[in-house]
């Protein structure tokens, strides 16, 4: 079908402003936030109703056209990259939020709705909803949904997957399709889980009840310093193995604390080699309690300072720090390469003490700021795109570090997807049976394979390209693993 | 690492008679402690179900394989007895925190998953699904799959091990089990109020728009019913905020465990019973009677002899599901699937489970699961 065709074919069923074409309007949209993979869409669709959006689908079902669903563009793996002989399906305008029930507790919200907005549109009833992914004020709910995002507080109030009740989307070929449902579970496989986090593979999401809670009367965090990244490492289980959940569990490294100190003035211990930040929410009394416990975990693992705020504007300050790592990286290096896999917590140690050989073996600096309590890391690889060579060392040192978080015991990712970015590393993650059963469950949602395609799963052909590129001196790296 | 697994021996030989069964298209029936024998559209007590078929019994599947406290995670076979695992995770003040029912006796970690129920502390902490971290699955075609992980976080792959809760072993057998725990709250107490069915839902309401550290709900026969679990100053500050009469901690064991596990008086005189999964705000009808709460109001159990039709309309008119526990008709228990829904649980079983060996009829009613 040629591109001229397919986009008369859209313009017949959708307003005209809604199909963009020409070069300049695309241009926005040919990469997600990994911006080092591009790619040029046949046409962007903006439907603003549910029905613009089942046209859109119909007719690219009839035609075999690929779609790629889209809301903000704020993905890092490359999940939303657009399909050369494909459309974009940009679910931004579908933004409203349908409604806001304080009975029981929800908010019914459209896909393109900003994950912040939630929060806002909830606060006159002191209620909010917990996943706060770092770009929550720009990432959108639907992308939330593909992604299955975490953020700073999951350890004690789950990712997406725990916060979403019912989803209701159109499969590939426009057939509406509910997965949970009002109330707190629903006969059958839990499609719903398997829904969230599905990369934009099995369906496009048009509406999302998303489950609230109650916005906790009081939070404080101790900022605790450390002179040794393993003891901080030690001192994360201790306050696990106490039988503390905290609201949040970070870590930032001295690498990441000089970055961000002379941006945002935190008041950072910088000599200190890590620094964990704790925070406790609740009720008075609970926080109180809580936080007595976990400043007497802190000194007893050996903490070199330990400080508690004594204000909301005192805690906004120290989270400020790690809330502006990102931003910080890209002020002390021309470009960054923002990695991200879970691990086993005790094998923290060993990760940060493999990364830094790694610093040395690919020439590139790592900064490290990260979830600790749920052994989630995101090391933030520096380098410069104008210099030849760094972008590909960049990309051999993330890998590298994805296939020892398989070794430890953990996975290539955490919360990011794996999109287009990971995909080589799925080889690594599963055997080829494990990954048919991906195929045959992208099946049975989509018998067409159009909503997608060519993300998060690897096909058979490009698992054996991605073993022939892992392969030095005939040595195939983690030899312990079983090959196929 | 090696991803831990359980003794080698076993896996070969069930894997054996999964693909014998699958060459010889005889079903199987996946069996652990038979706790939940009762349940299903066809349940393992039905004739139809069962007449041809062989018991593969899940229980040698049995064994912690990894329990590591500050991890937060315990992975055991899908066999292994769910006393077994408390006990252990009592030694470290730690539990599975979605209370899953016993219905009288010890079930098994597989039946637990498969059949994806949780107890009193769902609407608190969350369901079954949400405490599983991975699962290993022997599918129809003899294939040992992992997926999930040992983490919290893990969003590598389609999320198939959360997909199986609620299977009744649709896909294959699940072999084992990872589950994320918590630790046990340091204060725990249950007060009882007297109220209606009206008033109860409408408190239930209230505090869970509120941060009390509610932690439980029931009402059933006038009598409302509360827990509230955490830090110790949380809950008798609570204690004291929500009024009520304390119950001593003996009979408030007693009255959640006879909850969890409808062992409670309430629940072994009905010949019909109902299990309602709405939203809170569902309103009381008079026509299904008196109902037993759980969950906030999210969770309603009738004893009602209307037509299974009317019972079914109210729930989904409420944007919620009604099973039909206890009482009925084999092949019309459970909530029946949207068109949509139902393709898609057939095309998955069709790729786990060609031969459609495993439990016929046990989720999936139609003529064509039974006698496919």
């Amino acid at each position: 079908m040629p591109p001229h065709a397919i986009i008369a074919a859209l313009q017949g069923v959708l307003p005209l402003a809604a199909v963009l074409t020409e070069p300049a309007q695309l241009a926005p949209y040919e990469c997600d936030g990994l911006s080092a993979l591009r790619e040029r869409p046949l046409a962007v669709v903006l439907p603003r109703t549910v029905s613009e959006v089942r046209a859109a689908l119909v007719a690219c079902h009839h035609l075999g056209v690929p779609v790629v669903a889209r809301g903000a563009g704020t993905g890092l793996s490359g999940g939303a990259t657009p399909h050369a002989q494909g459309i974009v399906l940009s679910l931004a305008r579908l933004n409203r939020v349908l409604s806001i029930d304080p009975l029981t507790q929800t908010a019914c919200v459209e896909p393109g709705v900003r994950n912040l907005a939630v929060s806002e549109a909830a606060a006159a009833f002191g209620l909010y909803y917990a996943p706060d992914p770092s770009s929550q004020i720009a990432c959108t709910i639907g992308g939330n949904v593909a992604e299955n995002s975490g953020g700073v507080h999951c350890l004690k109030y789950g990712l997406t997957v725990h916060n979403v009740r019912r989803v209701t989307g159109l499969l590939s070929d426009g057939t509406a399709v509910t997965l949970g449902s009002g109330g707190l579970d629903s006969p059958g496989l839990d499609l719903l889980a398997v829904g969230i986090g599905s990369e934009g593979l099995l369906l496009v999401v048009t509406e999302v009840l998303l489950q609230l809670k109650p916005r906790p009367p009081v939070a404080q965090v101790a900022m605790a310093s450390f002179d040794d990244l393993g003891r901080a490492c030690q001192a994360v289980a201790d306050i696990i193995a106490a039988g503390i959940i905290p609201a949040g569990l970070e870590m930032m490294d001295r690498q990441a604390t000089r970055a961000v100190e002379p941006f945002v003035n935190a008041g950072y211990d910088l000599e200190a080699m890590a620094l964990l930040l704790v925070e406790a929410d609740g009720t008075p009394e609970e926080v109180t309690e809580e936080m007595a416990r976990i400043d007497a975990v802190l000194r007893a693992a050996g903490a070199t300072a330990v400080t508690v705020s004594q204000s909301e504007a005192e805690r906004l300050r120290l989270w400020s720090g790690r809330k502006n790592a990102f931003p910080a990286a890209g002020r002390i290096s021309p470009d960054y390469y923002c990695m991200d896999g879970t691990l086993p917590r005790k094998q923290l140690g060993a990760m940060l003490a493999a990364m830094t050989g790694m610093e040395a073996r690919y020439g590139l600096r790592c900064m490290n700021v990260f979830h600790a309590g749920d052994g989630n890391l995101h090391p933030l690889i520096l380098f410069d795109a104008n210099m030849p060579g760094e972008w590909a060392r960049a990309e051999a040192f993330g890998a590298e570090i994805l296939s020892l978080c398989v070794r430890l015991g953990g996975t290539i990712t955490g919360e990011h997807g794996v999109g287009l970015e990971k995909i080589g590393s799925m080889c690594e993650q599963f055997t080829p049976e494990e990954r048919a059963a991906f195929f045959a469950v992208r099946n049975a949602f989509d018998p067409t394979a159009r909503l997608n395609p060519g993300k998060a799963l690897p096909t058979l052909a490009r698992c054996a390209e991605f073993g022939r590129q892992h392969v030095h001196a005939g040595q195939l790296p983690h030899a312990d693993l079983p090959r196929f | 690492m090696p991803r831990p697994t359980l003794d080698p021996s076993i896996l070969p030989a069930l894997r054996e008679q999964v693909l014998a069964a699958a060459s010889a298209r005889a079903p199987l029936i996946l069996r652990g402690a038979g706790t939940k024998d009762f349940l299903g559209e066809y349940c393992v007590t039905d004739r139809e179900a069962t007449a041809n078929a062989t018991l593969l019994d899940t229980r040698v599947l049995n064994g912690v394989v990894a329990y590591e406290p500050t991890e937060l995670v315990i992975t055991a076979g899908a066999g292994t007895r769910l006393s077994g695992i408390e006990a252990l995770l009592a030694t470290q003040g730690q539990s599975l925190a979605f209370e899953p029912p016993r219905f009288g006796g010890d079930p098994t970690l597989g039946g637990i998953v498969a059949a994806g129920l949780s107890g009193p502390r769902r609407a608190s902490v969350g369901a079954t699904r949400d405490f599983v971290l991975g699962a290993t699955l022997l599918d129809g075609r003899g294939e040992v799959l992992r997926f999930g992980g040992q983490v919290m976080k893990n969003v590598a792959g389609f999320d198939v091990s959360r997909l199986l809760c609620g299977s009744f072993g649709l896909l294959g057998l699940i072999t084992q089990v990872s589950l994320k725990v918590l630790p046990l709250p340091p204060a725990e107490t249950t007060l009882r109020f007297a109220l209606t069915s009206a008033a109860a839902l409408q408190a239930f309401q209230r505090w869970a728009g509120q941060s009390w550290p509610v932690s439980a709900t029931a009402y059933a026969a006038g009598s409302a019913t509360v827990r509230l679990s955490g830090a110790t100053a949380a809950v008798s500050t609570a204690a004291r905020a929500l009024g009520g009469e304390p119950l001593p901690k003996l009979e408030a064991d007693h009255f959640w465990a006879g909850l969890r596990d409808q062992t409670d008086p309430w629940f072994t005189h009905a010949e019909h019973l109902w299990r309602l999964s709405v939203p809170t705000s569902a309103p009381l009808p008079a026509e299904l009677g008196e109902p037993l709460i759980e969950w906030g109001g999210a969770l309603r159990w009738h004893r009602t002899t209307l037509p299974p039709r009317a019972v079914r309309a109210w729930a989904e008119a409420q944007g919620g599901t009604a099973w039909h526990w206890r009482g009925g008709v084999a092949g019309q228990r459970l909530h029946p699937l949207t068109p949509a829904v139902l393709a898609i649980h057939r095309r998955l079983q069709q790729s786990f489970d060609p031969a459609g060996v495993f439990n016929p009829g046990r989720l999936l009613a139609d003529a064509e699961t039974l006698h496919g």
